[in-house]
């Protein structure tokens, strides 16, 4: 087996989260399994026949859960594969959000889209030890109420103590909640957020943005997670480059920091 | 509407630093104000007399859209400012506004607002300023939103 070879998995259960994204659960067909996935990392699926995909985590541990958004041939193969299908995994690779160090400390999650994905796996890891951290607030922005991902899981966090704070970009009259850019909903978790570690995954602009939020109120520890065009995974083949980072190997989770430069350069 | 004490608007961000002079003025055509959840608050196309300081709560700016409803344009929170067609002609409402939840707030008398600021152009001034940062803050919310970041990517997509 190489680092190239996928391993045959099944599809144990799929759930529909909206009309264009799936969560699927997966488990090894036999014997071989990848390594223990860390929250934040990515696998290469790959659906026989039609090709692969890196694709982010949202369940660590013996259960191996993967949300997929279908926006192209490869990931609306996966999006579709039901309950008894087999697909192969690579990985897991790249860099995880580093929650398992993070213990002791405040921990602010901040998800625009589907970039909720990767960060559910850190707070589900964080909430089975919610004893080792100190206050957890997860702050969600998407299109409409229609895209909001994980059904009433959000719900259940709040009751083990999570604070949830929800925005839309569009919404009718019947949608009590937020209404405005995710930015907006920084301001309430406090003027300060020193000491905390935030957690930013999304489209970059809205990393950005969020950074700055989180900036001024003094969380220093910033990490977000970029996507750029991964293929081989382990660093060979160039396509995730961004700057002096190969992405699928440096990335795809990189302190703020590092990455700000990098992200206010035209075309790289 | 009763005159507010100043110390009320000193505790409210949007006055962070306004000169005590300026803010015994204001408080003079100031009172306080409440909403209940669902409340309308204001409709649009409707006088314009009127701005608030939400201190607690939450309101919705929306807009009827035939054939669509009522439609959500943003929310407003504790801190923030409710309304600026008071400050330019035809002083009319573009939105409506209705209480998400209870909303506690102070309120002005728009036109005695206008007239202190016309007396007192250092006072028309700072408050300009004031709310020119608020609508260029939303104004650039707003762009952003218009990008419709989280639609689906039309290029490269795997």
């Amino acid at each position: 087996m190489t680092a190239m070879a996928p391993v045959p998995y099944r599809v144990t259960a799929r759930r529909a989260e909206t009309r264009d994204t799936a969560t699927i659960t997966l488990e090894p067909c036999g014997g071989a399994a990848i390594a223990p996935i860390r929250p934040g990392q990515f696998t290469m699926l790959y659906a026989f026949g039609v090709g692969e995909a890196p694709i982010s985590v949202s369940r660590t541990g013996p259960l191996i859960q993967q949300t997929i958004r279908g926006v192209g041939a490869v990931t609306h193969a996966l999006y579709a594969a039901r309950p008894g299908q087999v697909i192969g995994m690579r990985g897991p690779y790249g860099t995880g959000w580093g929650v398992e160090e993070a213990t002791g400390r405040d921990l602010v999650f901040a998800a625009g889209g589907i970039g909720l994905a990767p960060l559910r796996s850190a707070l589900l890891y964080a909430l089975d030890r919610r004893g080792s951290y100190g206050d957890i607030a997860l702050l969600i922005g998407a299109r409409t109420a229609e895209d909001l991902l994980y059904g009433r899981e959000p719900e259940d966090w709040r009751r083990r103590g999570v604070r949830v704070e929800v925005t839309v970009d569009r919404a009718d009259s019947g949608w009590e909640g937020h209404v405005g850019l995710i930015t907006t909903l920084v301001g309430r978790l406090g003027e300060r957020l020193d000491g905390s570690v935030a957690f930013v995954c999304g489209p970059e602009i809205m990393m950005r943005l969020t950074a700055r939020e989180l900036l001024a109120r003094g969380a220093a520890d910033i990490r977000i997670s970029l996507e750029r065009n991964m293929r081989c995974g382990v660093g060979w083949c160039g396509h995730c480059q961004l700057g002096p980072l190969l992405l699928c190997r440096d990335g795809p989770v990189v302190s703020y920091e590092d990455a700000a430069p990098l992200l206010s350069v035209k075309e790289l | 509407m009763s005159e507010l004490p100043a110390p009320v608007l000193t505790g409210h961000e949007f006055f962070a630093g306004m000169s005590a002079r300026h803010l015994d003025r204001l408080a003079a055509v100031a009172g306080h104000d409440h909403f209940t959840a669902g409340g309308r608050i204001f409709e649009e196309g409707r006088p314009a007399d009127r701005f608030w300081l939400i201190r607690s709560g939450r309101v919705a700016l929306d807009l009827h859209v035939p054939g669509r409803g009522g439609l959500i344009v943003e929310s407003l929170e504790p801190g923030t400012v409710l309304g600026w067609s008071w400050l330019f002609p035809p002083y009319e409402w573009r939105f409506g506004a209705a209480a998400v939840e209870a909303v506690r707030a102070v309120v002005f008398d728009a036109a005695a607002v206008r007239a202190l600021c016309a007396g007192d152009p250092s006072l028309g001034y700072e408050l300009t300023r004031r709310f020119a940062a608020i609508m260029l803050d939303r104004l650039q919310n707003t762009r952003m939103r218009l990008l419709d970041l989280y639609g689906t990517p039309s290029e490269g997509a795997w």
